[in-house]
């Protein structure tokens, strides 16, 4: 299975059709996939709290927005999540590396990982936490429940989901 | 000119018009002098004004002004290279430039410094750049609704606020009432 087409297959089945992303290795595929496709308008952002104000915009302008960045962005975004997203009550879905976990070889990022579901818990955002390839058949039913109760939902996507980095 | 004088003076320009305005006294300012369901006040999240209106115009072809302060433009200095980079020609930020964080006590920003906003602006490619000096600004704003090209206006402007209440409708009914006039 390609967990990148089928990411951004479901992201366009639900109508989500303005995504922003700030890169990070893990990611770069599904990256190239979002941009690849006509049905979504994808702009990077230089960080991920502007990222969520452009979604916060798209949302009100119509369109299905979500963000794709790293779990080190929950250090960044904190104030936008409470003040902005879940105060004016907006549906987005946030598809996360999980950098630090399982397979990490950056000792650096597991730093923020074990802050990161402690922060989303303290947040009240509801989590899931992909490790296998075959969690991600999850993903349409996330991206469901996520427009069904309009509150940030968070993706988690370990090393290992994404296959790892090869031999460590 | 102070903010509330200009927002005084422009507020015939922006009724018509979807409004992004910015958190703190420009929002309170705005929603005093004409409250208009197509304003979408920001009750937190300093810096987001200028993202949430560029959002809003990619996704719709009516005509958003962000109402942004130096201050704010400067916690979020990058936004302007995404602006320059995705064009939306519905699209309008107003930056009111008085050299001062006006709703935490009037203490200067660098932008009142050594720092230009309209040479940022520039630096980062925009293409539509004007700064211009606060008595000036409505026609150059009616200007730019007209042309429908993507356009940063700097308006340049004394530091000082006037007392006003707090804004107390809810966060959700002035998305929601702001969506319907969106929509509309």
């Amino acid at each position: 299975m390609d967990i990148n087409k089928k990411i951004v297959d479901d992201f366009v089945a639900n109508d989500v059709s303005f995504i922003t992303t700030v890169p990070c290795k893990q990611l770069a595929g599904v990256i190239d996939e979002v941009e690849a496709r006509d049905s979504i308008y994808h702009i990077p952002s230089n960080k991920e709290d502007e990222g969520m104000g452009l979604c916060a915009g798209a949302f009100m302008g119509g369109k299905r927005p979500a963000i794709i960045m790293q779990n080190t962005a929950i250090g960044v975004t904190i104030n936008t999540l409470a003040t902005l997203i879940q105060y004016y009550r907006m549906p987005l879905p946030m598809l996360i590396s999980y950098r630090g976990e399982l397979r990490e070889p950056v000792a650096c990022q597991v730093e923020m990982a074990v802050h990161t579901k402690a922060l989303l818990a303290q947040m009240n955002i509801p989590t899931y936490h992909f490790h296998w390839q075959k969690d991600v058949e999850e993903f349409d039913n996330i991206l469901k429940y996520t427009f069904m109760c309009n509150k940030p939902v968070a993706i988690l996507t370990d090393a290992n989901f994404w296959g790892g980095y090869g031999d460590q | 000119m102070i903010r509330s004088e200009i927002l005084r003076e422009i507020a015939p320009i922006l009724r018509d018009q979807l409004v992004v305005c910015n958190i703190g006294l420009p929002s309170q300012e705005l929603h005093m002098i004409d409250d208009q369901p197509t304003n979408f006040y920001m009750l937190g999240t300093m810096g987001l004004s200028s993202s949430i209106g560029l959002g809003l115009a990619l996704a719709q072809d009516k005509t958003v002004i962000s109402i942004d302060g130096d201050g704010s433009v400067l916690t979020n200095m990058g936004t302007l290279p995404t602006i320059a980079n995705n064009v939306a020609d519905n699209y309008i930020l107003l930056i009111i430039d008085n050299g001062s964080y006006g709703s935490t006590g009037d203490q200067p920003t660098y932008a009142g410094q050594k720092t230009s906003l309209s040479a940022v602006a520039t630096a980062c490619g925009c293409d539509n750049v004007i700064e211009v000096q606060d008595k000036d600004l409505g026609p150059v704003l009616q200007k730019a609704i007209d042309d429908r090209k993507m356009t940063v206006i700097v308006c340049k402007c004394d530091s000082g606020n006037i007392k006003l209440p707090v804004i107390t409708m809810d966060p959700v009914v002035i998305r929601d009432r702001f969506m319907k006039a969106v929509a509309g």
